[in-house]
């Protein structure tokens, strides 16, 4: 019998707020134990929970960018359960009418190259929910540890339906849905941070089948390529309980990203009952047309719709767009280029080569010159300030490089007129990218330039190297063509290497046709 | 000099202290010698900090002195229940489990008692968690009723009736979920006064059932109240369910409301269970409003019956989420020999809590649980929807109802060891809570045992300034407030 | 008063985190049962169409701006903590 898999996913993502979901204190990432906290936060005695409007805004922006039905009102309610990383033993969260309703995520699925592309779908999401994250329990030999600055973070629930079929589809839900959230501006994303977070729940069916198997909830896919692997190897394991006669169980398994195995959560602990109930010390959430006109304002193009427009405005093949694209910086960084002029195929190559590189390598050396920096501070000085960690602003990025869409465009034009050549191009791009000059500035004080500027000049040079090879010129009007090249060798050299080989050629032949 | 002192009402006070005919410190002072003296009977005091109180009081003269007086409460020292938040003092709940907890911060109504210049004072007693009504499930002892040692002062803020009765404080906070401070006030003999749900912020106070909670002053008289009221009412960003709207002058309100009112009785308020001599000094109160040219109507709340019912899903459900945070993990008493992290929640909570505690939460994790939410949780709600309907609907033909506080006076001290008779103390009181209505029970005499009565008065939303005015007018013609217990 | 109510108490004892000895078990039992008894009286009522009441006074949107205030210090953060170490809640070993 063959069967299929189905998959659904409900992924976890921290919203960027300043403060917490329910309380004014600071969210962040790498703080010291217990620096990111107030009473409301610990759950201290008398504490009560006020809404932070910002991550209603994000859960709002996501929910319009994904097509989701904003329900019109929604409510709080408690999730009761202890665990010691919840300060309250329960978790606010929304149970019977989330805010979200609906909605879809579209998809690539791998092409057949990598300059090709894959076949789209779109995935339906079942619910967004907001609702907020607990602390972090590191785990010792013999007792464990609680910090609750995590406490508190608002986090969304996406949930979408059990309608992908492989784990390719369900890397490629993850990958889009990630980008799409960065482009909103909602969440960094970064899996390593914990801000992004996936459980597969998976099962497998005879095909024609439409009722679904029994499931198995994947958790701990804490990489994008672990929810791939992780998924490829629960749906093998499942076909090979099957196969061999076997019954699956619905049960939790836990994914080790490092050994590939996964094994069971025997759930040591008691039947959940959640007891969920409307919270009484928080009030309802009516969103209205004109909220959600204010937050579609906001909202960006989707990264899909971008790259249609790009390959139908730009003529950009593929290979670019699938670089410039997923990246809103980077695309923005495009169209300006663009728009001050640039050719777009030459925009795209010089951004997609030799920007991304160079940018590379700053961030390189950069990394390198803070561990330097680093074996020079004192361990407090470290832990104190989260040094290295917290000079973000002077790491290398799209936003503080010295070399700016103006340049870019500046330099190709100056391709296009033939006023520089590619190696020299190359050469200014480097030290645009250092320098932040302007590339016409940087051509004239290195010397750059084609030569000669001057057209008479470049005549007369040619004159004379036809005068100088009687030969040749025999040759060519005997109507072999490559005798040409031979009149071009004393051009150059006249010209100090530096002319234009097409205008040379172009010279040659205006003149050569005359005689 | 002293005694006197003790038992005069914030109004006349502050127009002493004004005068500078006494000082904040002396005022003080008196307070404290006089807890001194009769705390061993009456057991109020979860704890005091005489230091602490002394140093407001001199802060408080100096600010006199200035010409920078804040108003009648500036040297007042005031009570606080101890489930109300005071920065760098204990917060207990009268719970073994918060025992040795000192809490960080003020609760809002703490900032602004101090904001208008009062002298907070003293941490005191109450049915553990503000589960009760005798004061009797206190981890700390039970406190006892002025008016008779052998008696219980009412519940759950039963230390801060008893005390303001017993003259250990000028005024005092509570509580009240069910009647918690109404019922109280009525067995001490003083005035309670539970605001209309949402007029003063609930940050601070240790949530019992979040959507019946309210804080509310004890006084020796309504205009007292008005004036604690007038101090601790008002929107609060830090809490949701706290409401935005005008807060009147509730002093100069009492003067310039004069009736003629019309006066709802509540038919079922006065049915089985209600001592004769409840009875007979509500119905001497209601020919008073009568003889002032009130019209008196009777009216019916015909789901009263079943607030008792829905009072204890509702209240036990969000008590048994809202009382999870006490597990000795980040504070409170963790249990010393548990096996695992599991263990340690059950053991830490069975020594934590106390009897009544316990049956509250696994009623009301009963409640919320799998299957029988629909039946209980749900249901109550509804209910609670055609309770809060009856009295809207009364709401149409008169402007105030007028009903028993407790169906009988302070009653001994043990007498009701059966959990459901102890509930059904709380039968006219309830429904207000249901309501979200504000209530204030004011003195309406003495059993032939010499025990306090109280008369119930309840208003319409946000209506404080009437439903004090018309206590007020009630209790200017009488002098009950002029008897204190002997002690 | 005998108790129609299928009160499993030692299920929502468990559910509850509350370790409870025989003889509460036993008088909770039997207390919960009477009190369970008493609410039935509510199944009597026609709530049919009637709206939950989950708030006295229901507003919408109370919220806050996305201001954050300064934290505590870990010290004041775990000040009443049973146990602690390098600044975080020691709890006793959670077995996933």
């Amino acid at each position: 019998m063959n069967y299929e898999a189905v998959i659904g996913l409900e992924v976890h993502v921290q919203v960027k707020t300043r403060s917490k979901i329910f309380a004014r204190v600071a969210t962040g990432y790498g703080s010291p134990p217990n620096t990111l906290t107030d009473p409301v936060v610990l759950a201290l005695p008398g504490t009560l929970p006020v809404m932070n409007k910002a991550a209603l805004d994000a859960i709002i922006k996501t929910g319009l960018m994904l097509g989701c039905e904003i329900a019109p009102v929604c409510k709080w309610d408690r999730k009761n359960y202890f665990y010691p990383d919840s300060p309250k033993n329960y978790q606010i969260s929304q149970y019977d009418q989330p805010i979200c309703l609906g909605g879809a995520v579209e998809i690539e699925l791998p092409g057949p190259a990598r300059n090709i592309m894959g076949e789209h779908k779109k995935i339906p999401l079942t619910r967004i929910h907001l609702e907020e994250d607990v602390g972090k329990l590191n785990h010792g030999a013999t007792d464990s540890l609680v910090d609750y600055n995590r406490a508190g973070t608002p986090l969304m629930e996406i949930v979408s339906e059990p309608a992908m079929h492989t784990a390719e589809e369900a890397f490629a839900y993850l990958t889009s849905l990630r980008q799409t959230i960065i482009y909103g501006g909602i969440s960094d994303c970064d899996m390593e941070k914990g801000q992004l977070r996936c459980d597969a729940n998976i099962s497998i069916r005879p095909v024609g089948e439409t009722k679904l198997g029994t499931k198995v909830e994947l958790k701990n896919l804490n990489s994008i390529s672990f929810v791939r692997d992780g998924i490829a190897h629960e749906i093998k394991r499942q076909l090979a309980v099957v196969a061999a006669g076997g019954t699956l169980v619905q049960e939790t398994r836990d994914y080790d990203g490092q050994t590939g195995a996964s094994q069971s959560l025997r759930s040591k602990e008691m039947a959940h009952d959640y007891r969920y109930f409307p919270d009484p010390d928080l009030m309802p959430v009516k969103v209205d047309d004109a909220w959600k006109a204010r937050i579609r304002a906001e909202c960006p193009e989707l990264p899909f719709d971008k790259q249609r427009r790009f390959f139908e405005q730009y003529q950009l093949p593929y290979t670019l767009t699938s670089v410039l694209v997923p990246d809103h910086a980077l695309s923005d960084y495009f169209e300006e280029a663009v728009k001050l002029g640039g050719k777009p195929q030459a925009v795209g190559n010089w951004i997609v080569n030799d920007l991304l590189r160079e940018l590379g390598l700053a961030q390189l050396g950069y990394s390198a010159q803070i561990m330097r920096d680093s074996k020079r501070l004192t361990e407090e000085q470290i832990t104190e300030t989260g040094t290295f960690f917290s000079r973000k602003s002077e790491h290398p990025s799209l936003a503080n490089i010295k070399i700016r869409p103006a340049h870019i465009a500046a330099l190709v034009g100056l391709v296009e007129a033939g006023t520089v050549l590619n190696q020299a191009a190359k050469e200014i791009f480097t030290e645009m990218f250092t320098t932040g000059e302007m590339p016409d500035a940087i051509a004239e004080k290195r010397g750059l330039k084609a030569t000669p500027t001057d057209s008479n000049e470049l005549e007369q040079w040619c004159r004379e190297s036809i005068a100088a090879n009687a030969e040749a010129l025999a040759e060519f009007k005997a109507g072999k063509d490559s005798a040409i090249n031979a009149f071009k060798g004393p051009v150059m050299k006249a010209a100090k290497g530096k002319a234009n080989p097409k205008l040379v050629d172009e010279t040659l032949r205006r003149l050569l046709a005359g005689m | 000099m002293a005694d006197e002192l003790i038992f005069k009402p914030v109004a006349e006070l502050a127009a002493l202290l004004d005068a500078k005919k006494i000082s904040a410190v002396e005022l003080t002072q008196a307070v404290v010698a006089r807890t001194q003296a009769v705390e061993p009977q009456v057991r109020a005091f979860n704890s005091f900090d005489q230091a602490d109180a002394l140093a407001q009081a001199a802060a408080s003269d100096a600010r006199r002195s200035a010409g920078q007086g804040r108003g009648p409460l500036d040297g007042i020292p005031v009570g606080i229940k101890d489930v109300i938040s005071v920065a760098g003092q204990p917060l207990t709940a009268s719970s073994k489990m918060l025992a040795n907890f000192v809490s960080p911060y003020d609760a809002t109504v703490t900032e602004k008692l101090r904001n208008a210049g009062a002298v907070v004072w003293g941490r005191l007693n109450l049915d553990e968690f503000a589960m009760g009504s005798s004061t009797e499930n206190s981890a700390f002892g039970a406190t006892r009723n002025p008016w008779d040692l052998t008696r219980v002062p009412g519940g759950s803020s039963g230390g801060s009736a008893a005390a303001l009765a017993a003259g250990e404080a000028i005024a005092t906070l509570g509580s009240d979920t069910g009647g918690s401070i109404r019922q109280p006030a009525a067995l001490c003999g003083v005035v309670g006064l539970k605001p209309t749900y949402g007029l003063v912020s609930r940050y601070g106070l240790i949530a019992f059932a979040s959507s019946l909670d309210q804080i509310g002053p004890f006084a020796r008289t309504v205009e007292d109240a008005a004036i604690v009221l007038g101090a601790i009412a008002g929107h609060d960003e830090r809490d949701s369910t706290s409401f935005k709207t005008e807060i009147p002058d509730y002093r100069t309100e009492l003067k310039q409301r004069n009736g003629p009112w019309r006066i709802g009785i509540p038919k079922e308020y006065f049915g089985a269970g209600l001592d004769p001599e409840v009875a007979a000094a509500v119905e001497k109160a209601i020919a008073f409003y009568r003889a002032q040219g009130c019209e008196i109507k009777q009216v019916s709340l015909p789901h009263t019956e079943h607030g008792v019912s829905v009072y204890y899903i509702i209240a036990t459900a969000e008590c048994s989420s809202n009382l999870s945070r006490y597990d000795g993990i980040r504070y409170g008493h963790r249990a010393k020999q548990a096996k695992d992290v599991v263990d340690l929640y059950f053991q830490s909570r069975a020594e934590g809590f106390g009897p009544e505690v316990k049956r509250r939460i696994i009623l009301g994790t009963y409640v919320l649980s799998s299957g029988y939410y629909d039946a209980y949780y749900l249901r109550a709600q509804k209910v609670r929807t055609l309770i809060r309907q009856d009295f809207l609907n009364a709401f149409r033909e008169v402007d105030v109802l007028l009903t028993p506080t407790s169906p009988t006076p302070a009653f001994k001290a043990g007498e009701k060891a059966d959990p459901l008779a102890m509930y059904l103390c709380d039968i006219y009181t309830i429904g207000v809570n249901l309501a979200g209505l504000p209530g204030v029970s004011v003195p309406c005499g003495f059993s032939s045992g010499g025990l306090p009565i109280g008369l119930q008065l309840i208003g319409q939303p946000f209506k404080e300034a009437e439903l004090l005015a018309i206590a007020h007018a009630y209790e200017q013609a009488h002098n009950w407030k002029d008897r204190h217990p002997t002690l | 008063m005998s108790a129609p109510v299928d009160l499993n108490i030692d299920h929502v004892a468990k559910l509850a985190r509350i370790a409870l000895t025989p003889e509460e078990r036993a008088q909770f039992a039997r207390q919960l049962g009477d009190v369970l008894a008493s609410i039935e009286q509510l199944k009597r009522v026609d709530v049919s169409g009637v709206e939950p009441t989950a708030h006295a006074f229901p507003v919408s949107n109370v919220w806050a701006e996305d201001v954050p205030q300064p934290s505590l210090s870990a010290e004041a953060a775990l000040r009443n903590a049973p146990a602690q170490r390098d600044h975080m809640v020691v709890v006793p070993k959670v077995v996933e």
